[in-house]
């Protein structure tokens, strides 16, 4: 298998509260592929956008990074990989944005509403190249074009409150690629969308990695983004990654019963109008504890009493996917 | 913005004179008038004034017209001609009685503000960012002790330590010896070497809730989306906190610094009293109750119109600052 651009290890991000520690992220273990997409996805509360803000180490008070490893190959087969939790503060402001830049869900919080589009943009790309301001002016309206803003030359000097939700996304990204990242980070780029703005960004983000060669971290909810854009798909529940494999594969014969529960309840064209939408069975369990063995067989329909709720499962390859799950591999059986 | 600006000072002219007129009124409202306290004074002394004599201060004074004459009179003078009209306790114009106190005033405000600025934002910046640290617990404290003691009390404080402990002559705004003399450097340098007392008076309670203002508006930004993009872009950690979350929790203080002005004025007033400083304050006071009617209304209407103007420069401060409010300005 060919060296990977990004491999988080066993990550775990817990948050220390009050009345106990939540595992929000509790041995997440993932892989992005070069220049590919690989689709988080999972319920709210899963542990997802933790994961992606814990690569760049972006987690604040309550949440702590408490173990794993999260490492980032260079170019070169034979470069060490960078270990981003073990680094010093100096190259972690280094690798932010240069090599791994990151998209928010929500385009009007995440720009600051007092400054102009172009004073963000010029001041990301100025941070990381050594280059004059007329310079990377000219780059961060090269960057606006790019990313389909009309008349950019004017555009460079709106405040974000000027420009619509979608513009805004647009801009947002155009930020995230100006210094050329080899990875981006979309954490539910299009969730605060319209549906309409979504697929255009979603076709956008597309089109940019063919041409840009960068890696895509998409953090979704909805599988049928994941379907649109992703070559890989990382399901987690509960603080855990229960399947990793191709888009094809994991979408369209999902192994672990909570993928195939996920799968099924989505919504398609050409379905019974009278048959219900499949739910996945139950609710999420309290953040405060966690069931015993596999954590999701409290709501598991293949669920092996004596089995399911004392061991827990490890990963084990089956045909081109990595699953959790008792039902597959020697190892768990 | 022109529009808006004009807009702005036509309302500044109509609150002007609603507020001059409003302060005749009140001026009136108590039974008896100037020559009331003329006559008490005479009887405290043991006088008896004839009813013809008082008759002719009325008219002297035009205590005798309709009260809306009286206050034409006044009014009409005082924009046609920059004429305050004549204080008759002090038997002085206006203008010249209290130009100097007014001056005063302003200087005495506007070195508590700044006083209060350099202190409480710093320390409400960093009990933000070090929120519930030793720091953040200290500065806490003191803060409620500033605003929970009286101003009076802390000048009488603050006058008892300069006498007894550094000898200073104490109130005032000026050594002895240059009380009466004219402006020159030696005169300058010995209010200077005054005005810090009161300065740290007024300004104490400013200065502890402006530090709690600091703090909450700075903990609200704290934790946005756009800090952690800025942190994301791989920023160091102050930069991005002087950028953004520091720069955006500066917008509500520029639309209270309108507000802040009048504050320290009417604090100013008792602070003087007590340290009888020469400002505009304890003037007004012994004014107001000897209704010496042209004296506090010309008083009041200058405060007012600081004020006012006070609240417009906030308000093109905030402008300035804060692009949103430009773009709601410039639609209209």
């Amino acid at each position: 298998m060919a060296q990977p651009l990004l491999e988080v290890r066993d990550l775990q991000t817990h948050f220390e509260l009050e009345d106990g520690v939540v595992k929000a992220v509790d041995g997440v273990s993932l892989t992005v592929p070069r220049g590919r997409t690989l689709a988080v996805v999972g319920e709210s509360g899963c542990g997802k956008s933790v994961t992606a803000r814990s690569i760049l180490r972006l987690v604040e008070r309550p949440a702590r990074i408490v173990g794993g490893q999260i490492l980032l190959y260079g170019d070169e087969p034979s470069d060490d990989p960078l270990d981003l939790l073990a680094a010093k503060d100096k190259r972690l402001r280094e690798v932010r944005w240069s090599d791994i830049a990151m998209v928010f869900q929500e385009p009007m919080a995440s720009l600051s509403l007092v400054h102009t589009i172009g004073n963000q943009i010029v001041e990301a790309i100025r941070l990381h190249d050594e280059i004059g301001k007329v310079a990377a002016r000219e780059r961060a309206i090269e960057m606006l074009g790019r990313v389909g803003i009309p008349d950019p030359k004017r555009r460079i000097d709106s405040y974000p409150f000027e420009l619509s939700g979608g513009m805004r996304q647009r801009a947002m990204i155009a930020m995230a690629l100006s210094c050329r990242p080899r990875l981006l980070i979309a954490d539910e780029p299009t969730t605060a969308l319209d549906v309409t703005t979504q697929a255009q960004i979603l076709d956008l983000l597309q089109d940019l990695q063919q041409e840009l060669g960068m890696a895509i971290m998409l953090i979704t909810h909805d599988l049928g983004v994941a379907a649109q854009v992703a070559d890989e798909v990382a399901v987690m529940y509960l603080g855990e990654v229960v399947e990793h494999g191709p888009a094809t594969s994991v979408l369209s014969a999902p192994k672990h019963p909570y993928s195939q529960a996920l799968v099924r309840s989505v919504p398609r064209l050409g379905q019974r109008g009278q048959a219900r939408l499949a739910a996945v069975r139950g609710t999420v369990p309290p953040p405060y504890e966690r069931p015993s063995g596999c954590r999701f067989h409290p709501r598991c329909d293949a669920f092996m009493a004596g089995k399911c709720d004392l061991t827990v499962p490890t990963r084990v390859r089956a045909d081109d996917t990595d699953v959790a799950c008792l039902l597959y591999g020697e190892e768990n059986r | 913005m022109l529009r808006f600006l004009a807009r702005r000072l036509l309302w500044m002219a109509i609150t002007l004179a609603a507020i001059s007129f409003v302060t005749f009124v009140v001026i009136k409202l108590p039974p008896g008038d100037y020559t009331t306290t003329v006559i008490a004074n005479a009887e405290a002394r043991g006088q008896d004034i004839p009813d013809s004599q008082i008759a002719e201060l009325k008219r002297h004074y035009g205590l005798d017209k309709p009260f809306l004459v009286q206050y034409w009179t006044w009014i009409s003078g005082v924009v046609l001609h920059g004429d305050l009209g004549q204080s008759f306790a002090w038997n002085q114009s206006v203008a010249s009685l209290i130009g100097n106190r007014v001056m005063l005033s302003i200087l005495l405000s506007i070195g508590s503000l700044l006083f209060v600025w350099s202190i409480a934002f710093p320390i409400g910046i960093y009990s933000a960012l070090r929120q519930y640290s030793p720091g953040d617990y200290v500065a806490s404290f003191l803060g409620f002790i500033g605003m929970a003691v009286p101003e009076f009390m802390l000048a009488l404080v603050m006058m008892w330590i300069g006498f007894r402990y550094f000898g200073q002559s104490v109130g005032g705004l000026f050594s002895p010896e240059y009380a009466d003399a004219a402006w020159n450097l030696g005169k300058l340098l010995d209010l200077i070497s005054h005005l810090w007392v009161p300065i740290v008076v007024v300004g104490v309670a400013g200065t502890a809730g402006l530090i709690r203002i600091t703090r909450a508006n700075l903990l609200d930004e704290l934790h946005r989306p756009y800090v952690a993009t800025a942190r994301a872009k791989g920023l160091p950690e102050w930069k991005l906190l002087l950028k953004y979350p520091v720069r955006m929790s500066l917008s509500p203080f520029f639309s209270t610094v309108g507000w802040l002005l009048p504050g320290l004025i009417s604090g100013e007033t008792i602070v003087s009293v007590v340290m009888s400083l020469p400002t505009s304050g304890p003037l007004l006071l012994g004014a107001v109750r000897s209704q010496d009617m042209y004296l506090v209304g010309s008083f009041v209407l200058i405060l007012s119109a600081l004020t006012v103007i006070g609240t417009m420069l906030s308000d093109l401060a905030l402008a300035w600052w804060d692009p949103r409010i430009r773009h709601r300005l410039s639609k209209g």
